[in-house]
């Protein structure tokens, strides 16, 4: 009875002294932990993308904290799901500022969800590194705002620079009406002036349509056109793959990064043949030449992500997570400290990071950083990918 | 041929693919919409099991013509549940209560697939290769023919099951007068039940027979419903012969308008020129006139 009543009020000081210990230090003590913030869509329509993005960011921070941390420091991650909801997104946001105090905010799987909260981010002062696609998210700058994936313009400027060897001047463009094709096609249009392309003609498809041989034969029968360009994903890209092969039409197919999985393979079956896409390196990770500077990068997280989650599980968007954790790293060590200002100067003077959507320097008017080495221009043979030279 | 010719040609082709797949379906909406007068809006869901679960069986080792005949079966046996489970309980009540209970079912049916099946598209293999084939220098798949060959089949078969059986006879008595055919003996509520199976089947069919061209998912069956419903609106709801002319039209107009005018604006005409039928033939192409008598 005595003995435990001592053991008890043992307990006490200790928890008491604990508290102690705990309880006079100011929100940011150097030894706390650094928080981490991230909100992703990872349920909902959207969490192909916001899934690999939460398990990438868990399985890099708990092996950044086994190694003893960053500065020092250990790193705590504080998540929301968003499910893809622009709304969801602001609310939570909210929240990582104002009460989680978090140093950084990593995420927004998709563009909606990121500009829905850039006003918040920009007022609150916080550095913010965004996975989503959209040019608008960087263009115009905003100081406090970067981003990780390539744009679908750099898509644009990949497939055009290929056509440019092959001495391609009349392309035809046939794009889906969702927006990934919308945007996509908006961006062709604006930047083939700049590569001597010549736009001769322009057609759309719907989301569920189950024939594009239509568009395709007035394509075909459009004078002059020396290549096919299609901006879309989804099941449309392979159908309008097949089609091009049922007419017997031969010039060269140009399909975007929005396909570039193996799923586009097995859909479009032979008729893939030959189809050439821009890709991030990520995709033919081992394809990559042995003096490849992005190679131990791909190849490193490749063999980490599919050794947790399985063979062929590794995506380009769980990528885009990892660059924007260690863009973060990167900024911290260069800083020396978690001071927002300084972290947020450290980012934009990021120079030569190597990640896996490619090499990155920042600059005050470039916060995306990504040169069109970003994207690899691949061709489809034997039912696989191939580098193109 | 001269290329205009073989471009019009090519337009056609691929426009009559289309709609007989549209018919199919279209069909599907026509026969329960005569045995009950409800609007079926989980029959896109019978398209997208059909696929659906051809390709689940064919990835469990099964082949081509065993998964077929399994996944109509089994999609046939999702209608008489629906049927048997949620129409039939609530057969008292109106006939907008049954066709939202119908919108409940579609929506349960695509998360149970998306959930136990996946979310992703997957392709089925064409029956008969991948060559095109050419007809007087216009091109067609193989598969195209498949689709034509047997709907036209379907149709034919329907038609005999209609005219010469005493089953069909009796669910042609059910459409034209309810009470009628109640007093003359017909199992009013078997008739029912045997018209979701048999809507089932078309839209299954309908859903295997696309899948080799353009690969299925969970959602394919939304937009198919969805022509599918307008295909039968166009040729006169509850009129087989109206659903099939309305189908081909629609994929004729679909790719025509593509072709000739404007692929930005390939859906809107289709639909420009049913509200323009509706408007000068309310009932559709070939629907009954309604009167009301006073």
């Amino acid at each position: 009875m005595t003995h435990s009543f001592k053991t008890g009020l043992m307990l006490a000081g200790l928890a008491l002294g604990a508290l102690g210990l705990a309880d006079p230090s100011p929100a940011h003590a150097e030894d706390d932990p650094i928080r981490v913030g991230s909100f992703l869509a990872v349920t909902g329509p959207a969490s192909f993308l916001g899934d690999p993005e939460l398990k990438t960011l868990e399985m890099y921070i708990e092996r950044l904290n086994e190694s003893g941390g960053l500065n020092g420091r250990a790193v705590d991650l504080v998540h929301y799901d968003t499910a893809g909801d622009a709304n969801k997104a602001r609310t939570f946001v909210k929240r990582l500022l104002e009460e989680d105090e978090v140093d950084v905010i990593l995420g927004g799987s998709t563009t909606g969800t990121t500009m829905a909260v850039i006003p918040l981010v920009e007022r609150a002062e916080v550095p913010f590194v965004s996975f989503a696609g959209g040019v608008s998210i960087i263009d115009p700058v905003k100081p406090w705002v970067f981003k990780t994936p390539h744009t679908d313009r750099m898509a644009c400027e990949k497939i055009f620079e290929d056509m440019q060897g092959r001495d391609i001047t009349r392309v035809a463009l046939i794009s889906g009406t969702g927006g990934f094709g919308k945007s996509m096609r908006g961006q062709c249009m604006d930047v083939a002036p700049t590569f001597g392309i010549e736009i001769v003609a322009d057609e759309t498809y719907g989301p569920g349509d189950t024939d594009m041989v239509a568009q395709l034969t007035k394509i075909k029968n459009t004078e002059g056109v020396e290549a096919v360009v299609n901006a879309g994903f989804g099941q449309g890209p392979a159908i309008v793959t097949k089609n091009v092969a049922q007419l017997g039409f031969t010039v060269p197919l140009y399909q975007s990064h929005g396909v570039a999985s193996k799923k586009f393979i097995e859909l479009a079956g032979d008729a893939a043949e030959g189809v050439r896409l821009p890709a991030a390196a990520l995709l033919v990770a081992e394809k990559l030449p042995m003096d490849d500077p992005q190679r131990p990068v791909v190849v490193g997280y490749k063999a980490t992500y599919e050794a947790v989650h399985g063979e062929g599980s590794v995506s380009t968007f769980g990528g885009h997570a990892l660059d924007g954790l260690m863009l973060y790293k990167g900024a911290v060590e260069a800083a020396g400290g978690i001071e927002p200002a300084a972290v947020r100067d450290a980012l934009e003077n990021t120079r030569g990071y190597m990640g896996t959507a490619g090499e990155v320097t920042m600059s005050a008017d470039d916060h995306l950083g990504l040169g069109l080495s970003a994207f690899r221009m691949l061709e489809i043979r034997d039912g696989d990918w191939a580098l193109v030279e | 041929m001269p290329p205009a010719f073989v471009e019009f040609l090519q337009f056609l082709l691929s426009g009559i693919t289309s709609g007989a797949i549209y018919a199919l379906v279209g069909l599907g909406f026509a026969l329960i919409y005569n045995a009950s007068h409800v609007i079926n809006f989980a029959q896109g869901e019978f398209v997208m099991l059909g696929g659906m679960l051809t390709w689940a069986l064919m990835s469990a080792g099964l082949d081509l013509p065993l998964a077929i005949g399994a996944a109509v079966a089994l999609t046939v046996l999702a209608g008489l549940a629906l049927e048997k489970l949620a129409i039939e309980p609530a057969r008292d009540a109106d006939v907008v209560t049954l066709i939202i209970i119908t919108i409940g079912a579609g929506i349960f049916l695509r998360g149970v697939v998306s959930v136990t099946l996946g979310k992703d598209f997957h392709p089925l293999p064409s029956f008969s290769g991948d060559d095109p084939i050419s007809v007087l220098g216009a091109t067609i798949m193989p598969q195209s023919l498949w689709v034509l060959g047997v709907s036209a089949l379907v149709v034919i078969a329907l038609q005999l099951f209609f005219r010469y059986t005493l089953l069909g006879k009796s669910i042609l008595a059910t459409s034209y007068n309810r009470d009628a055919a109640r007093l003359m003996g017909v199992n009013v509520g078997f008739v029912l039940l045997l018209s979701f199976g048999l809507s089932a089947m078309l839209g299954a069919m309908a859903g295997i027979l696309i899948a080799p061209i353009t690969a299925t998912n969970f959602e394919v069956g939304i937009i198919l419903g969805l022509k599918g419903f307008a295909a039968a609106i166009l040729g006169g709801l509850g009129n087989g012969l109206g659903a099939i002319v309305g189908g081909l039209l629609l994929g004729i107009i679909e790719s025509l308008g593509a072709g000739y005018i404007s692929s930005d604006y390939k859906d809107a005409m289709a639909f420009v020129v049913i509200l323009g039928v509706l408007f000068f033939m309310p009932s559709g192409l070939f629907g009954r006139r309604r009167t009301e008598r006073v």
